[in-house]
């Protein structure tokens, strides 16, 4: 073939030609993410402009100022911009928050117990299972949760009396941050639990029998020096799942109730029965408004928000991976 | 929960190399305290807790999947109706999710591979191939919903108007075009991350042999180093692929809004769909749950069950992927 004969092949296929090409290649693809972010912060400024720091506060109901955005759009008279976006946020606190402690602690116990604790055919048939898990659309886990889990929970763990003393506020049919929660777990899990079974299998071996050597038994070995090595990978599976969950839209639209309503945990424990609706499928709710300025406008800066948090966060995770490699895998 | 499997069986890891005995010698004393005890017996629990929520999601979508799935509903389109019996099937959201996959990962595969061997191979300027490393991870972590918004804006300008409906200027911005090119960003990081895995793994000396027998960089990661790596490429692409089947915001923002294919007008045969909007599986469950538009879930259930079997079937080729992998072998060094 050609390459055996380097001046015939080299024009077209010359190693400078192809870094160029390549290099253009990367440069093209980096050019389009800061497109992406110019974008999106320009779309978005009108909406900050107009609320400033208020954007981020409490007042009023969101659904009631996303109306008004969209209708002024619609009569094209002065536009409103008004749009404090508080109980969004905090639902999409509340909501990450609540999933990712959950996941954390599962998550790590899966993965201790994967890489050392687990016989073998367990492990065999658990780290399909998490692959698995990682891999299910999330459209199908907001069917499943929409169809099974939330007229379980609307039915049976909600009670008459529950639903009575708030009746004149929101409606308890099931649509709850107990739903989004727990379908949010059940999808980010497994995602931390193969970043930390990456971290745990790095740690070297030398480390772990030195402590074994001095007698201490296998799960405080584990734990002490295992679980310790790998903080770097703890940290960062926790922070990309973070990314992860602030990011889901569909799920969270179909379970999470779509009511621009702020659970107060001060209420006691029924805040957990409450419906919410985080700024992701926020967008996607109102998806079909973008036609309006104002709206478009609104749209944009909730995007930004979780364009700027999940970027934060994956950058982060990707800095605590790279941290990791200090320790330099076995 | 799971009190009854909650008793940890005697550790007795059967045949292992040797230092795992020595582990075992020290299991046998009575080193473990209660709290040991509890916290293993939570591994099992939690351990046996995932493997049940694989089981009862599998499960159940079988089980829905056999008693509403009829064959005809793969290939009749979805039309209107008054009864989840008369509405037709799902065929056009089938074959929407593999014009969608197909095109997405045909624009993903060659980009992501381009920028792993720039990557490793070349990587200079080094401050550049910083900043690409970083981008690629910020491009794995934006939500994708923000990706879909970030398509309505480029695909609804007028210069890339001729890739979807446009009528007196204002152009539509829905097409598989349109959405096939924002998915095949959300498989990239996951193609790029894999074959550079692959090409990082291949020792330094066979690099020094191809360019010893006087073969330019170019065809020695042509000939030698993209062939070694062809396991780790096609891992990354079938996680990217699934990746892509499943993304369900970007289709309702960049492609939906119909259940049907709908083509462009006075364009001729495969770029009137393609320039069209239309639907995909995931846009169907969404729309088919009863949160959405349609409130049929019969149907729902039917597609989510056709999904999954996909799924399942690049799972399985994942697998198979590596287990041969495994096979042939990795470098020495």
């Amino acid at each position: 073939m050609n390459e055996e004969h380097p001046p015939e092949y080299g024009p077209k296929w010359s190693d400078r030609r192809v870094e160029r090409m390549l290099g253009a290649l990367v440069c093209a693809v980096v050019g389009l993410l800061l497109a992406m972010i110019v974008t999106v912060l320009v779309r978005a400024w009108p909406s900050f402009s107009h609320n400033g720091l208020a954007w981020f506060g409490p007042g009023g109901s969101v659904d009631d100022q996303l109306n008004a955005i969209f209708l002024s759009g619609q009569a094209g008279a002065e536009y409103i911009y008004t749009f404090h976006a508080w109980p969004l946020i905090w639902s999409t606190i509340l909501i990450t928050g609540g999933s990712i402690l959950i996941a954390l602690f599962s998550a790590l116990f899966v993965a201790v117990f994967i890489v050392e604790f687990a016989p073998e055919w367990m492990s065999n048939i658990l780290q399909p299972v998490v692959r698995f898990l990682a891999s299910v659309p999330s459209v199908i886990y907001g069917l499943l949760g929409v169809l099974v889990l939330v007229p379980f929970i609307g039915n049976h763990l909600v009670t008459e009396e529950q639903k009575a003393s708030v009746a004149g506020v929101i409606s308890l049919s099931g649509y709850s941050l107990l739903a989004a929660i727990t379908v949010l777990t059940v999808m980010i899990a497994p995602l931390m639990v193969s970043i930390f079974s990456d971290g745990l299998r790095s740690v070297k071996p030398g480390w772990l029998e030195g402590s074994l050597a001095l007698g201490v038994n296998r799960w405080r070995t584990m734990w002490k020096i295992g679980v310790r090595t790998a903080r770097p990978a703890i940290v960062a599976g926790t922070v990309l799942a973070t990314a992860r969950a602030i990011g889901e839209a569909v799920m969270l639209a179909m379970i999470s109730g779509s009511v621009g309503f702020a659970p107060n945990p001060a209420d006691g424990l029924i805040f957990i029965f409450e419906p919410s609706r985080p700024l992701a499928p926020t967008i996607v709710k109102n998806i079909d408004q973008l036609s309006s300025p104002p709206a478009n406008a609104t749209l944009f800066a909730i995007a930004s928000v979780l364009l700027f948090s999940a970027t934060l966060f994956s950058l982060t995770g990707w800095l605590a991976r790279r941290s990791m490699r200090k320790y330099g895998s076995a | 929960m799971g009190s009854s499997v909650a008793t940890p069986p005697a550790p007795t890891p059967a045949s292992s190399p040797p230092p795992r005995k020595g582990k075992d010698a020290v299991e046998g004393s009575a080193t473990w305290r209660p709290a040991d005890r509890i916290g293993l017996a939570i591994c099992w629990a939690l351990g046996l807790l995932f493997c049940a929520i694989a089981v009862a999601i599998v499960a159940y979508l079988f089980v829905q999947g056999i008693k509403f799935l009829k064959p005809e509903m793969l290939v009749t389109p979805a039309s209107a109706g008054f009864s989840q019996g008369e509405s037709g099937g799902f065929s056009d959201a089938l074959f929407g999710t593999l014009i969608v996959a197909t095109m997405g990962i045909a624009l993903a595969l060659p980009t992501g591979v381009g920028i792993a061997v720039w990557l490793v191979e070349y990587g200079r300027p080094t401050a550049l191939a910083r900043v690409t490393e970083s981008t690629i991870e910020s491009i794995a972590g934006i939500p994708s919903i923000v990706l879909a918004l970030f398509g309505t804006v480029i695909f609804s300008s007028t210069a890339l108007g001729f890739l979807s409906r446009s009528s007196e200027g204002v152009v539509f911005g829905r097409s598989f075009f349109a959405a096939s090119a924002m998915l095949s960003l959300v498989a990239l990081p996951l193609i790029v991350a894999s074959t550079r895995e692959g090409l990082s793994s291949i020792p330094r000396h066979v690099r020094e042999a191809s360019y010893a027998v006087g073969k330019t960089k170019a065809a020695t990661t042509r000939r030698i180093l993209l062939p070694a790596s062809r396991p780790q490429v096609a891992t990354g692409a079938m996680l990217g692929l699934g990746r892509i089947i499943g993304d369900t915001a970007i289709i309702i923002v960049l492609l939906g809004a119909t259940q049907n294919f709908a083509p462009v007008e006075g364009a001729s045969f495969p770029l009137n769909y393609l320039r069209g909007a239309g639907t995909t599986l995931t846009n169907f469950v969404y729309e088919a749950s009863p949160t959405g538009n349609l409130n049929q879930p019969e149907k729902a259930y039917a597609a989510a069950f056709v999904l999954l079997l996909m799924v399942l079937a690049l799972n399985g080729a994942v697998d198979v992927v590596h287990r041969r992998a495994r096979k042939v072998g990795t470098w020495s060094s």
